[in-house]
């Protein structure tokens, strides 16, 4: 039997459920989009003393850092009272090619242990992974004008052109990373 | 108080992105390798339902819970920025396992070596800021 409180939720529960959030954000009036909270974080902190990018009126821009706030809150309550503490159900070919790199129990946490862990940053890999990455998503995110959130599902919802372009181009990273990368430092 | 609607919002974001594990490192390196349409499935259907969702806001003139009209804005149309930057942020993306949303998400999730990630996340947005002018804005 389905308990929908422990168990994972399918894709058609969970796709429909973003577009509704998405709905919700323009019945309050905003835009749905998550990268921007990094730019909004850089000007609290001062950063237009350097860069005019981060001259904005970033009170208007409060209520997104209330909205990832929640999302942090969100995976807490998910996370303490809606888990059965079960495996991801990955499909076997990547569980597979996971333990052929010593990754030693793929899915029973939402991430690999042996990389993401405090004393892995003092490695090469650890840097790789969690510093390198988050710059680069930083980075990425902002020349492109949008992440996951606002690009994918906003601008394709919108039929916005350079939203398309955009997630090509998250494809063309995550596949380089994926497939030409990895072999060698996972 | 009038922020706590997007404090409740962001906490049904974060439950919805944990219960569909799209914030696991493991469903983005299985997305990329195309093995399992889970992932697919969950943009998928958000984006499909998401189009009808903005036709029938933009046709029917909806109006936001305030009374104005809903505005929803375009993105620039800019060829460079996009490619470059989406694949970058491509880059990352497979490299952590998390865009933005998941970040948050994740650490509330109890990974907090994952506020090393938003830290970098966001010193790669600082440090865009200060190189943008030098990079294909077209």
């Amino acid at each position: 039997m389905t308990n929908w409180l422990t168990d994972p939720w399918p894709w058609y529960v969970a796709g429909p459920l973003i577009t509704l959030t998405m709905v919700l954000l323009f019945l309050f009036g905003k835009t749905f989009g998550v990268s921007s909270t990094l730019r909004t974080i850089c000007s609290i902190g001062g950063a237009g003393k350097w860069s005019d990018f981060f001259k904005f009126d970033w009170r208007s821009a409060v209520w997104n850092l209330f909205f990832v706030a929640g999302a942090a809150i969100g995976g807490y309550i998910a996370s303490t009272y809606m888990t059965s503490g079960e495996a991801i159900a990955l499909s076997e070919a990547t569980t597979q090619s996971l333990k052929q790199v010593g990754i030693k129990n793929p899915g029973a946490e939402f991430v690999p242990s042996e990389i993401f862990q405090w004393a892995n940053l003092a490695t090469w890999q650890g840097l790789l992974f969690m510093v390198v990455g988050g710059f680069l998503v930083g980075f990425g995110t902002r020349y492109a004008g949008g992440c996951t959130s606002g690009h994918a599902i906003t601008g394709l919802s919108n039929l916005q052109l350079p939203s398309l372009i955009a997630v090509v181009g998250f494809f063309i990273g995550g596949l380089i990373v994926t497939h030409f990368i990895f072999p060698f430092v996972l | 108080m009038n922020k706590l609607k997007f404090l409740i919002a962001g906490i049904l974001f974060g439950i919805i992105l944990t219960k569909s594990e799209v914030i696991s490192w493991f469903r983005i390196y299985e997305m990329f390798r195309f093995e399992s349409f889970h992932m697919y499935g969950v943009i998928g259907s958000a984006v499909g339902l998401g189009i009808v969702a903005v036709q029938i806001i933009k046709r029917l003139q909806i109006k936001d819970f305030s009374g104005k009209p809903i505005v929803i804005p375009d993105k620039q149309m800019r060829f460079w920025p996009s490619l470059l930057g989406g694949t970058i942020f491509g880059l990352g993306w497979a490299l952590t396992g998390a865009c933005p949303g998941p970040i948050y998400t994740i650490i509330g999730n109890g990974f907090l070596v994952f506020i090393v990630v938003l830290a970098s996340a966001v010193i790669g947005t600082l440090t865009y800021g200060l190189v943008m002018d030098k990079l294909p804005q077209k």
